[in-house]
């Protein structure tokens, strides 16, 4: 599972060595910009390449291929072929890698973040406004052949994450959140009722009562010799969330990092007092949450809504043997909050984008597939495979998708209630979600956020000293490592005042424009000349 | 676009490499190397390494014997490496190195480390660590670990190069297939390997890790190539996950 992991990683890097070259190709011709058809050729035969990504789980790939099945049974002349992939970033550098053959896939599952790097191409992406919005094909459009959600049953917050600089990129696909999974009996055990919603103070103050030990040196809570009160699977997201949560800064749209400050830094410190304890973890430095939930070793897990199939003792899926399964009740809840009356938690899941090709009806086969895939039957039978939430109000309001809610524990499988109680959750809460800014180096920033705490931990674990003066060192290295003095007020978007030109400039600037004056007065004397002559 | 040339030099060179190594492999007796049971100066044995507790700081002296993955995590070059000396094995993973570095880590080099002692899922491990390189080489003769599957005495052999002879190939999940890409049968060619094999009335499951070994090795396409009610013998390197997870580096079909 791990090498799962690093492989994440090093295709992410590799992708983003990659980058400066791609941008490096600014001034090259690229595809020509997309144009809507007269309509889908129906003498034609257009073959569409498709890289998706599951979550390493069968059932997901089987709803791909479904997908594709009825979708070619609609539109015989369109043949989807499938490539399945099962992390993001994999997906991110093979695209990178393809822009610069121009063999890119006609439709890709993606992030924005990766979108707003693949932009830096020519006319790599199709902007999806005209296509969402014509009367023919877009989104409910009149000669589509399924039934479409229009614009409007699309949810607007979810759409406009797929919005950069002004166009929409992308569609979404499924949404999820994190949630904190909590050991009911744990918490009880320890003296406390879980609130409503839960809050930092409860989840430490919880998660160092849990650290007592009994004389022969396990722990009182659960007998055993492991007890990580409390873990986070996903470091970055979780400074990410608790910054947002403060009002403090992270970026802007103009990508100013502004993560550096006073209130990182105290919630670094708080971080680092309760890994001084044992009471605080982290997926990179000790596993997947959800292993140590299920063995009841971890009393507050947070992960994805989308790994709510992993999560507690009658989970479908799990990674740990049977004979190591606790059994306790499982309650998931939102993640902790810093004021529980304006709740925020982070908007994530995948969405799917178009690329641009030279023959526009291979486009618009291939827009007719991306928008297939936000239909109902694709929208309920995949969002059922975890605890995603479908992205549009047709298949959320639809019978079929209330009745699999209404269903939750009737089984462990399709019906598995921690499973359903997660999808729950994001749907009370989709107008309490947020996302980060996209830009042209949101991504390294996102993994600087996770830096800061991992090398916070890793730091308190080995008997440092976590101070301000630590914490100042670190803002400087996370900074150079991850490049971002480059961004910023530096970046592409800046509007920052660089000064008057160099001498230099100005004296080449002004050779340039004489050169040019001197050439179009040749040709206007030269053109003279030949008119009298003629 | 220097960039982009780097980057498929180090892929192609990985593959190259990793190729290499393959056909280079040798017994310690076609080798004719022992490792060095003297350690150095502050270097600790096998035994100080074992009762070191989890993030201290570790020094030892071992002796590559798989290496996985080189790539650049923020311009830092790092891969991971199966290391063994005479008495057992240590996991470094993502230890910072350069390409040329990387290249210059063959097979049986002898190596200082110093890292801090780490486990992850019950995988222990050196992590952050540095490295230089000591004269001396050593290639470990894989250590027959069959019996000793069903026992808990297992993890003491941990990150070891071992080998599980005379097991028979189940079916995975499905009740047909041999092998499955991913662990349930949901990734695809390049994917890791997953399959089991049964021993003394217990069955096991083998990881043919992609990274380690990928597509185009023996090990990757034999293991394509299985059938249930196949009889194998295998080598790898005895890797942990939450419990034993063998990444299988040879299969011979008997």
């Amino acid at each position: 599972m791990r090498k799962g992991f690093l492989k994440i990683i090093a295709s992410f890097m590799s992708a983003a060595l990659i980058l400066p070259a791609l941008t490096g190709c600014h001034g090259k011709k690229g595809t020509a910009e997309f144009t809507m058809p007269e309509g889908l050729d129906p003498n034609k035969t257009y073959e569409i390449v498709f890289w998706a990504k599951n979550d390493t789980n069968i059932t997901q790939t089987k709803i791909y291929n479904q997908a594709i099945e009825d979708f070619e049974k609609l539109y015989p002349n369109i043949k989807v072929n499938l490539r399945l992939y099962t992390d993001y970033n994999k997906i991110y550098n093979d695209v990178i890698t393809n822009i610069s053959t121009g063999t890119t896939p006609n439709v890709c599952i993606t992030y924005p973040d990766h979108i707003a790097t693949y932009k830096t191409g020519n006319n790599v992406v199709v902007p999806l406004d005209s296509l969402i919005d014509d009367p023919a094909y877009g989104l409910g459009g009149s000669e589509v052949r399924f039934d479409s959600p229009t614009r409007e049953e699309v949810i607007p917050e979810y759409l406009n994450e797929c919005v950069l600089d002004g166009h929409i990129f992308a569609l979404p696909y499924m949404r999820s959140t994190e949630a904190c999974y909590v050991n009911k009996e744990y918490v009880e055990a320890l003296g406390y009722e879980i609130p409503d919603t839960l809050t930092w103070d409860f989840i430490w103050e919880v998660s160092e009562k849990a650290l007592a030990k009994n004389p022969d040196g396990t722990y009182v809570v659960n007998g055993k010799d492991v007890m990580i009160p409390f873990i986070y699977k996903s470091s970055d997201n979780m400074l990410i969330t608790m910054l947002k949560q403060q009002g403090a800064g992270y970026s802007d749209d103009d990508g100013n990092i502004l993560i550096f400050n006073d209130t990182t830094k105290q919630d670094l410190l708080t971080i680092s007092e309760h890994t001084k304890t044992g009471a605080f973890s982290t997926f990179k430095i000790s596993g997947y949450p959800g292993n140590f939930f299920n063995a009841g070793e971890c009393i507050f897990a947070i992960d994805s809504t989308a790994g709510a199939t992993w999560m507690g003792s009658d989970a479908p899926l799990s990674d740990i043997h049977e004979n190591q399964i606790a059994r306790f009740t499982t309650v998931v809840k939102t993640v902790p909050q810093f004021d529980p009356s304006t709740p925020y938690m982070i908007s994530q899941g995948p969405s799917i984008c178009v690329f641009n090709k030279p023959d526009s009806g291979e486009v618009l086969a291939s827009w007719l597939f991306a928008q297939y895939m936000i239909t109902n039957d694709v929208q309920i039978a995949y969002s059922s495979t975890e605890g995603y939430v479908p992205v549009t109000s047709k298949a959320r309001n639809s019978a079929e998708y209330k009745e699999y809610l209404s269903r939750s524990g009737e089984d462990n499988s399709l019906y598995y209630s921690v499973k359903i109680d997660a999808a729950k959750l994001l749907l009370d809460n989709t107008s309490n979600t947020f996302v980060t800014p996209v830009f042209n180096g949101s991504t390294s920033l996102r993994n600087a956020a996770g830096q800061l705490i991992e090398n916070t931990a890793k730091s308190t674990r080995r008997g440092q000293t976590i101070d301000d003066k630590y914490i100042e060192s670190l803002y400087e290295d996370t900074k150079s490592l991850y490049r971002l003095d480059q961004l910023g007020s530096n970046d592409m978007n800046s509007k920052e005042d660089l000064g008057p030109l160099p001498l230099g400039s100005k004296l080449l600037l002004g050779s340039i424009g004489t050169a040019w004056v001197v050439i179009v007065a040749y040709f206007i004397v030269q053109f003279v000349k030949k008119k009298r002559a003629d | 676009m220097k960039r982009t040339a780097k980057i498929v030099m180090s892929v192609v060179l990985m593959a190259a490499m990793a190729l290499g190594s393959i056909g280079c492999k040798k017994s310690p007796e076609a080798n004719g190397n022992t490792p060095d049971t003297k350690k150095g100066e502050g270097v600790m044995t096998y035994a100080e390494y074992s009762a070191a507790a989890l993030d201290t700081e570790v020094t030892v002296e071992t002796y590559i014997q798989a290496k996985q993955g080189w790539w650049e995590n923020e311009g830092v070059g790092v891969a991971t490496f199966y290391t063994q000396d005479a008495d057992g094995a240590y996991f470094l993973y993502n230890m910072p190195c350069t390409a040329e570095e990387y290249d210059k880590l063959a097979q049986g080099t002898k190596i200082k480390v110093t890292g801090y002692k780490s486990e992850w899922s019950g995988e222990v491990e050196i992590i952050d660590a540095t490295f230089e390189i000591e004269e001396g080489q050593y290639v470990a003769a894989p250590l027959d670990v069959t019996d000793k599957l069903a026992s808990s005495d297992l993890i003491n052999y941990q990150n070891m190069y071992v080998s599980f002879t005379g097991l028979t190939i189940e079916a995975m999940d499905d009740g047909s297939s041999a092998f499955f890409y991913s662990w349930d049968g949901s990734g695809s060619q390049g994917d890791d390997l997953y399959f089991k094999a049964s021993v003394n009335g217990q069955t096991y499951t083998f990881t043919v890790e992609s990274y380690l070994t990928g597509s185009d090795t023996a090990v990757y396409k034999a293991v394509e190539a299985l059938k249930v009610g196949d009889t194998v013998d295998m080598t790898g390197f005895l890797y942990w996950y939450e419990g034993a997870n063998p990444h299988i580096t040879n299969i011979t079909i008997k």
